[in-house]
């Protein structure tokens, strides 16, 4: 979660949708994110909403936040309820942070049961939560397990320890592998989490990284280029010469090989910066994002949507609490889109995706544009001469441009 | 000393006996104005509480920049030994690219009083000016102004003076204009050395008109300097140069706020209002006749004011192209000098080629316009005006280059400049290899004193139109001065360069430029902009030609990333907003062909190397 909000319209206090949210809802999938807001140490990168402080006041501490959490799932279920929104069995759960493994997993499984406890799972249903390769056991794993989580995606990063330095990230590598066998033995699908273009990393650091996540066998990996966000102690590193810059060439190589490895590993990728082993493990929850599907985002600063409303909560775990405690929606703002940036939305979230953006729902402009897209690289041409726009590879690494070729001025 | 003076001559009833007309001759900087604000609050015409700093200059970018575009003349009264004299004080643009309204300026006066810094010595233009001063056969008073700074060396300076115009050095005066000292001997001075103006009051009136204000309220405020016969209100008066006819609605002096009176006699120095819109319906340099009772020869030394160096303005906004037209439209008619006609460019749209009579001018003009009419411009480089005559013995007359003619050209003549710098002699070598490297010859070199020397070189106008001033002054760690003026023109091996975006050329980047200069632009335009221009999807060749024959070439590679990797825990909207905003980004690029060029590099690429490291200071 970034760490400044957009600027909408004032959230209403009681939380309750407008009529559009509930247009053909009971067609789209519904689903539940998680945001734990701590981490043991503030990566040098992270612009995410996430607090080291262990004793947060007003229930915001670590050890009351499961109370506080379930708390909203409780005045979510009331509120989609109230809205007139049908009960849909949840599809995905994802946990993310912060990171999730430092509460006891007994807490994780105590948010899940509660928001089971109102919507039910779907059947094979994808329960999801980040970790920490340093904050698992095999016990906690078993926990997870037990209490209904399908899948574990371990932050791993890099596999090079002066990468991980820059990273400010304290796992050693080795024990990767060790996390991921008892994720493993305790039955939960396995995805690794890898970051490149971090400052001072080379290309062969970075096929290293590649090679040794690989070499674990993972159902799912994704990569993300590293980000410098404003305001992070590594943009401050930056800026007074203390690391080297980020160079978008350097990320290009590194995607592109990425994609060379992780395919000859037998993956393949279903969105620009993820890749799965079969479609089926392709990671759902993480797709419902990009399809506009909806999701109750529950956590201060977490993001949620239902039906073309976008809301997000207030960030401070103080404050999130303390909106709860009194029975109000935890909400900072909100928007509704209106049908003209919905289908933006939709364009920019789609073209993103293996399954493509179907040309039949672009406008005169976007399929004038389709031809140029072609002449140049950027999307497959047998999809496109079906009625689809996939993107090449090279396609991928300028997805934004080809975006902003596809709508209207 | 002498007292304020207690009774003042009236106008229309002063014996030229009585008068004086002077003007002072200073460089920039050297406190010209602030002497006047002086001289205006010692005579009583205005009163020390309603003293604003510089009182003469009234638009705000004069009074900024410290400099005078345009001239008044102010009367004053002054007593020496019981008699009540009338000063007429005319206040001279300050500036090279003004010579001629300064010519103008110095015929109205009999006297000038030379203006030095006391800290600096005299500068190039100072110099050309008193030679102008010398030229009228105006009597000159030098004063150093400045004495009370630290760092004023009056023996030095005014030895140099003294060698200048000949004389003793104790014979130059000394002045605070910022304390008021010496400020009443030179007005008793002034009395006492000029001559007084002579004329005949019986012959058919002329004056010669010295400076033409456009006034919002007033129309048209015409200054003069009569110099036979007498002119008074309501009579209907000629024009000579051009025939026109008006009704003298108001005649008076300024002193300084305009106050009418019963006329304008022999000598005397005051304002004509006609009621017409237009300063080219009053010519500086025309002579002002009755129409009753006509003149038969126009007072000499008229001339129009020609236009020098050409650049297109252009509004960034396009939708602010009429917004310019009406601007340039207001400002022609307080600017004779200022010429423009509607040009259009494929890379910068809708815009004027607009004609000044020299950098200065531009600069001023582009920045009135940017202020007065909350204006964003890109100018392109300033061109001067070329004579291409063609095989066929047909003549063009080029001012912008994608104008240059692509046929066959037998010669093209272009515009030289007669050019005087003045700078310590230290800097001698620099400044004769920065003139050489601009294809300038030598004409001569004097020492004005000891170490400060007078160097004199004939150069091509286009040479020193773009960065010539701004090289020199570094050249020199800012102490060379330099004055020019017209010279004729000269063959030249010249050529058109192109520059060519992905095989379209640009004509905004265009320029026609000596034949052994044309690679050396092609580089460094090429480089400019491939720093400038951001990659696109495809590369982008850049190359500089002359004609079909490339002669320098860089390449912009294609990007190869841009695309936000995460989606930040499901925070759409701000990437929405992202998108959003990179959309918005795109407006304001400017296609070429299919490249996209932001604004920025149109102007960064069009603005001079020098002037970017200023704004970085």
């Amino acid at each position: 979660m970034p760490s400044i909000l957009p600027l909408g319209d004032p959230a209403p206090s009681d939380g309750l949708l407008p009529a559009q949210a509930l247009d053909r809802a009971a067609d789209r999938a519904f689903g539940l994110y998680v945001h734990i807001p701590f981490c043991a140490v503030r990566c040098g990168y992270c612009d995410f909403n996430t607090y080291t402080a262990t004793e947060l006041g007003g229930g915001a501490s670590q050890d009351a936040y499961a109370t506080t959490a379930v708390s909203e799932v409780d005045f979510a279920a009331i509120v989609l309820r109230n809205s007139g929104l049908p009960d849909r069995p949840l599809s995905t759960v994802f946990f993310g942070g912060g990171t999730p493994t430092l509460l006891p997993a007994e807490d994780l499984a105590r948010i899940l049961t509660a928001a089971v406890g109102h919507w039910g799972l779907e059947p094979g249903a994808e329960v999801t939560t980040e970790a920490n390769p340093d904050s698992v056991t095999p016990a906690s794993l078993q926990v997870l397990a037990d209490a209904g989580f399908t899948r574990v995606s371990f932050g791993m990063q890099s596999a090079v320890p002066h990468v991980l330095k820059v990273l400010d990230r304290t796992h050693t590598p080795s024990r990767v592998p060790q996390v991921v066998q008892w994720a493993r033995d305790a039955g939960l699908a396995v995805s690794l989490d890898l970051i490149y273009g971090t400052p001072g990393e080379s290309l062969e650091d970075w096929r290293f990284s590649l090679e040794t996540a690989l070499s674990y066998q993972p159902d799912h990996i994704s990569a993300y280029a590293l980000i410098v966000e404003d305001g992070t102690k590594l943009a401050a590193q930056i800026r007074r010469g203390e690391v080297p810059g980020i160079d978008d060439d350097d990320h290009a190589d590194k995607y592109e090989l990425a994609d060379q490895l992780i395919g000859a590993a037998g993956l393949s990728w279903y969105e620009v910066s993820n890749w799965s082993r079969t479609p089926e493990q392709a990671c759902r929850h993480n797709l419902a994002y990009w399809r506009g599907d909806d999701w109750w985002g529950i956590g201060p600063g977490a993001h949620s949507h239902v039906g073309g409303v976008r809301w997000w909560n207030v960030k401070h775990p103080t404050a999130y609490a303390g909106r709860l405690a009194q029975g109000l929606s935890p909400a900072a703002g909100r928007e509704t889109l209106d049908a003209e940036t919905r289908d933006v939305e939709r364009v920019m979230l789609e073209a993103r995706l293996v399954s493509g953006l179907a040309t039949s729902t672009l406008g005169d402009h976007g399929r004038h544009a389709v031809a140029g897209l072609i002449a140049d690289g950027l999307v497959e041409p047998p999809a496109a001469f079906h009625g689809k726009l996939v993107l090449t590879l090279k396609g991928r690494l300028l997805a934004d441009a080809v975006v902003r070729r596809i709508l209207p001025d | 000393m002498s007292p304020m003076a207690r009774t003042a001559p009236v106008p229309a009833a002063t014996d030229p006996a009585i008068i004086r007309n002077f003007c002072i001759i200073a460089h920039i900087d050297h406190g010209k104005s602030t002497l006047a604000d002086r001289m205006l609050q010692y005579t009583g015409v205005v009163k020390s509480r309603d003293m604003k700093a510089q009182y003469l200059d009234r638009m705000d970018i004069e009074r900024e920049r410290g400099i005078t575009i345009k001239s008044q003349a102010v009367r004053m009264p002054w007593e020496l030994d019981g008699t009540s004299y009338a000063l007429n004080m005319i206040d001279t643009p300050g500036h090279v690219d003004f010579t001629y309204e300064v010519s103008r300026s110095l015929a109205a006066c009999e006297g000038a009083v030379l203006l030095v810094d006391a800290a600096q010595g005299i500068e190039a233009q100072t110099l050309a000016n008193l030679y102008l001063a010398m030229e009228n056969n105006l009597t000159i008073i030098p004063v150093l102004n400045k004495i009370d700074l630290p760092a004023a060396q009056p023996e030095k300076y005014a030895a140099e003076l003294a060698s200048l115009i000949g004389g003793d050095p104790d014979d130059v005066l000394r002045v605070s204009g910022k304390t008021g000292m010496g400020v009443e001997v030179l007005l008793d001075k002034i009395v006492r050395d000029l001559p007084a103006p002579v004329g005949d009051p019986n012959a058919p009136a002329r004056a010669m008109i010295f400076d033409s204000v456009y006034d919002t309220y007033r129309g048209v405020v015409t200054y003069v300097r009569v110099v036979d016969g007498m002119l008074h209100p309501r009579e209907r008066i000629q024009m000579m140069s051009t025939r026109a006819t008006h009704e003298l609605l108001e005649i008076g002096v300024s002193s300084p706020e305009p106050t009418p009176s019963k006329g304008l006699g022999v000598g005397e120095v005051g304002y004509l209002i006609t009621g017409v819109k237009d300063v080219r319906l009053s010519k500086v340099g025309d002579t002002v006749t009755n129409l009753a009772k006509p003149a038969t020869q126009s007072l000499p030394g008229y001339a129009d004011a020609k236009p020098m160096v050409f650049s297109g303005l252009y509004p960034l906004d396009g939708t602010d192209y009429p917004v310019l037209r009406d601007a340039l439209e207001k400002l022609m008619l307080n600017d004779a000098a200022l010429v423009y006609e509607p040009e259009t460019s494929a890379a910068l749209g809708f815009g004027f080629r607009v004609g000044f009579l020299g950098l200065l001018h531009l600069e001023i003009t582009r920045e009135r316009l940017e202020r007065e009419y909350n204006l964003d411009l890109i100018s392109t480089a300033p061109n001067v005006e070329y004579e291409v005559t063609l095989e066929d013995k047909k003549v063009v007359h080029v001012t912008n280059p994608s104008e240059y003619p692509s046929g066959k050209i037998a010669e093209v003549r272009e515009p030289m400049v007669a050019a005087t710098i003045l700078a310590p002699n230290e800097f001698v070598g620099a400044i004769m290899e920065l003139c050489q490297s601009r294809r300038g010859v030598i004409g001569g070199m004097d020492y004005l004193s000891e170490d400060r020397v007078e160097i004199r070189y004939r150069l091509p106008l286009a040479e020193i139109v773009f960065d010539f001033f701004d090289i020199l002054k570094s050249k020199t760690r800012g102490y060379g001065s330099l004055d020019w003026k017209a010279d004729g023109e000269q063959v030249a091996d010249l050529v058109k360069v192109d520059i060519m975006l992905q095989g379209e050329q640009v004509d905004a980047f265009s320029a026609i430029t000596h034949r052994e200069k044309a690679y050396a632009y092609g580089v460094m335009m090429t480089g400019k902009l491939r720093e400038l221009i951001p990659r696109q999807q495809f590369e982008v060749p850049i190359q500089a030609a002359i004609g079909s024959r490339i002669i320098a070439r860089e390449s912009i590679r294609a990007i190869r990333k841009d695309v936000l990797a995460k989606c930040y825990g499901g925070d759409i909207s701000r990437k929405r907003k992202l998108l959003e905003k990179q959309k918005e980004g795109k407006k304001r690029m400017k296609m070429v062909g299919r490249v996209e060029v932001p604004q920025e590099a149109f102007i960064a690429a069009l603005t001079t190397d020098e002037s970017k490291d200023k704004a970085k200071k």
